[in-house]
This record gives structure tokens, C-alpha cells and sequence, in this order.
């Protein structure tokens, strides 16, 4: 009896597995051996991701923490809950603080712009924890030196994510962090109107490095902080910066695997 | 050359004849200099949109306050007052104290936020760190590296002040003196 009813489902497993909408999408068959199991790593976009065998020290939390895991795990929160938020945000001095607080108050599930507040405040701890513990385990030594190079990118990425997100509440604290923020771009050398050498890029009496003209400008789309700027924070927080973060990410954990898997002790 | 190769068709051994597409193909040499100019007219174009999207950054119109602004008549300001009605649009105090009017910059001088004028204890003070600035704009304690700046004011043919903020006055640089800086009353 029991083992008939056992063989019936193994019947229809086999079945299943059997039928073309599933070989269409599974071509490997359910993995039996050593050699299956790989191929259905290697034929699957998401998987192959990963490596086929993992080395032993590689599972072991103590010695990585699994901070680049937490982080990339972080971000795909926020994107989630980016792309949620963007349902009923609009990036307008008019709306945009109204909105945060319709967010919190009004909108179904209120703890949604807290969970995406949340996870950035979590994605910058976790990416410095993580570049700490590269840093302890010297996983920066070749021949993993140029994704310490990526890895630095996507650390001034992440900042740039938190930098952008932070104006858009349009409270009386994200628009003072970022001016006071912003106006650092105005002392850049050479291309910022109160930087050092940007009096040198004149022609005669007249300057081109002026507060309407240099770095902070095209960065803020204005003279202060106001609608342009609430704007261009918003594109490149929810489109640009990621789109990019996304690519250096890309490189990042293809190097992981080109460089011998994630490193361990020796 | 060709001849050569013309003599061994005609005594019929295999050879390296020119097939007619070969012969209609590129060579290698005008290939690579197709490819030359192909990619210099690439590098060209990517370039020029390059520096286009880069001017495409700052824009022709601004929808700020605009620069200069009247700001009425001497007479309107008490002495010894700080004026916050162009604050909020213009960014500027109007300020009158016995011999002259000059327009204050709102600009705190350490990192650009708004301070506030106390005029219980008659100075300047910056909410963000601390900052404060005499009625003067003289910086006397926090960050504050150094005054507020004064814009230029003039009085115009009806005699109505304007301020033109384009032009900057920093006491640092001795600039205080200049007749543009104030209006005498």
C-alpha cells in the first residue's frame, strides 16, 4: 500500500518532469548526479551566479560575516521598496513632503518608507563592515586587488544613494544637510566658484567659475537648494545612481569568482 | 604580378587566382583605413554629444528670484532695525543704523545655511552650528569663518534702493568701504 503509493508519486514527478513545458524551461532534468547537478548551476542565469561547489570555509559566517551577501540582500529591499515608494511620491516642493507623510499616515502599511529608511541606514553599515573584514582578511591582495578597486566604487555609490535619498522627504533637515552638503561642491578646485584656482579659468573681467556656472550648479540645477535640485536627487536615486551601482555590481561579483571564489584561510 | 599570375592561368596549374569576389572585396589596407575613419567619426560624434550633454547640466532659465530687486525707499527702514522683508524671496537684510543703509547677505559664511536674526540679543544666529554675526555681519563666535557678506545697493533715479546681488562686498577683503557697498542717509 505504502509503497505504492510512493511509486505513484515518483509517477508523477517523472511525469512532470517529462512533459515539454518543463524540459522547455528545465533542460538539465532533475539533477540525480554529480554531473546534472552541475549543469543545472550552469543553465540557470540566476544560479550560475554562484559557483557550482562551494570550498568548506566558504559557508563559514565567522570568518565572512556575510556582509557582501547582507548587503546585496539590503539592497534588493531597497530596490523593492523604492520602487513602492515611487507609487505615491511625487518629487515636487508642492507634494514631496505631503507625500512622505500621507506615506506614514494614509497609505496601506505605513512602516514602508520605514523599512526603506531603515535598510539604507543598514546597506552603508553592512558595506563598511564588509570592506572591514576584507580588509582584516587581507582579501584585497592579488589577485583580488582590482575588485578592492570595484568594491571602493560601489562604496562612494552607496554614499551618493544615501546623499540623494536624504533630500528627498523635503523637511527642514534634508534641505539644510544638503546645502551644507551640496556647498562642498562649491569649493572644489578649479571648477567650483569658491574653490581654490577657480578664479584661474577667466578671461579677463570675466569669470566662468561663477555661482551660476560651476560644479554645484550643475549638480543642484540652481543656486540653492529647490525644485531643480529636488528633481535631479530624485532621477539619480531612483534611476541613475542604481543603474550604475547595478553594472559595478555585476563586475564585483563576477570577479568574486574569477578570482578564485571568495577567499578563505590558508 | 598580375601578369605572372595571368601566365599560370594560361598554363592551367592551380595557382592563387583572384576569385571575382575576392577581387571586389577590401583589401587589408583600405579596410583598416575605412575602419580609421570610421572610428575617428565615431570618437567624433561621441564627443560632441559628449560636450553637448554636458552644457545640457546647466540650464538658460532659472525659476529663482531674480539677482537685483527694489526694495523701496530709504525712509521705510527704522535705525538701528534689521529689515526681514526680502529674506524669505531674496536672501537678504536690509539694514539702517545712523549714517548709511547695507544689504546683508543671508548666506551663513561657514556652510550656507539661513541664520536667524535675534534681535532680543541683537545678533545673527545660524540654527545649523552655531554661528553668530553682530547687526554689522561681523562673525564673533561658532564655525564662522568669516563676516556676512553685503551686496551692492544704490538708490536709482526715484530714488528707490536696489539691490544687486550679483555684486559682493566681503569685509575681509576691505570691500566694506566701497561706495556701492551702503547707501548714505
Amino acid at each position: 500500500m505504502g509503497d505504492h503509493s510512493n511509486g505513484n508519486n515518483k509517477g508523477i514527478l517523472n511525469k512532470i518532469s517529462e512533459t515539454q513545458v518543463w524540459k522547455a524551461i528545465f533542460r538539465t532534468g532533475i539533477p540525480r548526479n554529480r554531473r546534472q547537478r552541475m549543469m543545472v548551476m550552469l543553465n540557470n542565469v540566476f544560479l550560475h551566479l554562484h559557483p557550482v561547489r562551494l570550498p568548506k570555509h566558504a559557508v563559514k559566517v565567522k570568518y565572512t560575516w556575510c556582509m557582501g551577501g547582507l548587503s546585496f540582500f539590503v539592497f534588493l529591499v531597497l530596490t523593492v521598496t523604492g520602487i513602492l515608494l515611487m507609487f505615491y511620491y511625487r518629487p515636487t516642493v508642492e507634494y514631496a513632503y505631503g507625500d512622505i507623510i500621507d506615506l506614514k499616515e494614509q497609505v496601506p502599511l505605513g512602516i514602508m518608507r520605514e523599512i526603506h529608511r531603515w535598510s539604507a541606514h543598514l546597506m552603508v553599515i553592512t558595506v563598511w563592515l564588509h570592506m572591514f573584514r576584507v580588509f582584516m582578511t587581507g582579501s584585497y591582495k592579488p589577485p583580488r586587488e582590482f575588485n578592492w578597486a570595484i568594491g571602493v566604487v560601489l562604496l562612494v555609490l552607496t554614499m551618493l544613494m544615501s546623499f540623494t535619498g536624504y533630500l528627498l522627504p523635503w523637511d527642514q533637515l534634508a534641505i539644510w544637510a544638503i546645502t551644507v552638503g551640496s556647498n562642498m561642491a562649491g569649493a572644489t578646485p578649479m571648477v567650483g566658484t569658491s574653490g581654490p584656482g577657480s578664479s584661474l579659468l577667466a578671461l579677463g573681467d570675466v569669470n566662468f567659475i561663477t555661482s551660476s556656472s560651476d560644479a554645484r550648479f550643475a549638480m543642484i540645477g540652481g543656486r540653492f537648494i529647490g525644485e531643480a535640485a529636488l528633481l535631479r536627487f530624485y532621477v539619480l536615486h531612483c534611476i541613475g545612481l542604481p543603474f550604475i551601482i547595478m553594472i559595478f555590481m555585476i563586475v564585483h561579483f563576477w570577479r568574486v569568482r574569477k578570482d578564485g571564489g571568495i577567499s578563505g584561510p590558508t | 604580378m598580375t601578369q605572372e599570375k595571368k601566365s599560370d592561368t594560361s598554363s592551367g596549374k592551380p595557382s592563387a587566382v583572384v576569385s571575382p569576389v575576392e577581387q571586389h572585396s577590401l583589401d587589408r589596407r583600405s579596410f583598416i583605413k575605412w575602419l580609421a575613419i570610421g572610428w575617428t567619426a565615431f570618437a567624433a560624434v561621441v564627443a560632441g554629444y559628449g560636450s553637448l550633454l554636458l552644457r545640457y547640466l546647466f540650464p538658460n532659465v532659472l525659476f529663482e528670484p531674480k539677482q537685483s530687486f527694489r526694495a523701496g525707499n530709504p525712509d521705510e527702514y527704522e535705525v538701528g532695525k534689521v529689515s526681514e522683508r526680502f529674506k524669505d524671496q531674496y536672501g537678504t537684510w536690509i539694514v539702517r543704523d545712523l549714517e548709511k543703509i547695507y544689504a546683508l547677505s543671508t548666506f551663513c559664511t561657514h556652510l550656507g545655511c539661513t541664520p536667524n536674526w535675534l534681535e532680543s540679543e541683537a545678533k545673527f544666529k545660524c540654527p545649523c552650528h552655531g554661528s553668530g554675526f553682530y547687526k554689522t555681519g561681523i562673525n564673533f563666535e561658532g564655525p564662522a569663518p568669516r563676516p556676512l557678506e553685503r551686496f551692492k545697493i544704490i538708490l536709482d533715479d526715484e530714488g528707490q534702493i536696489v539691490v544687486d546681488k550679483t555684486k559682493k562686498f566681503q569685509q575681509e577683503k576691505g570691500e566694506w568701504n566701497d561706495p556701492e557697498s551702503y547707501i548714505t542717509v
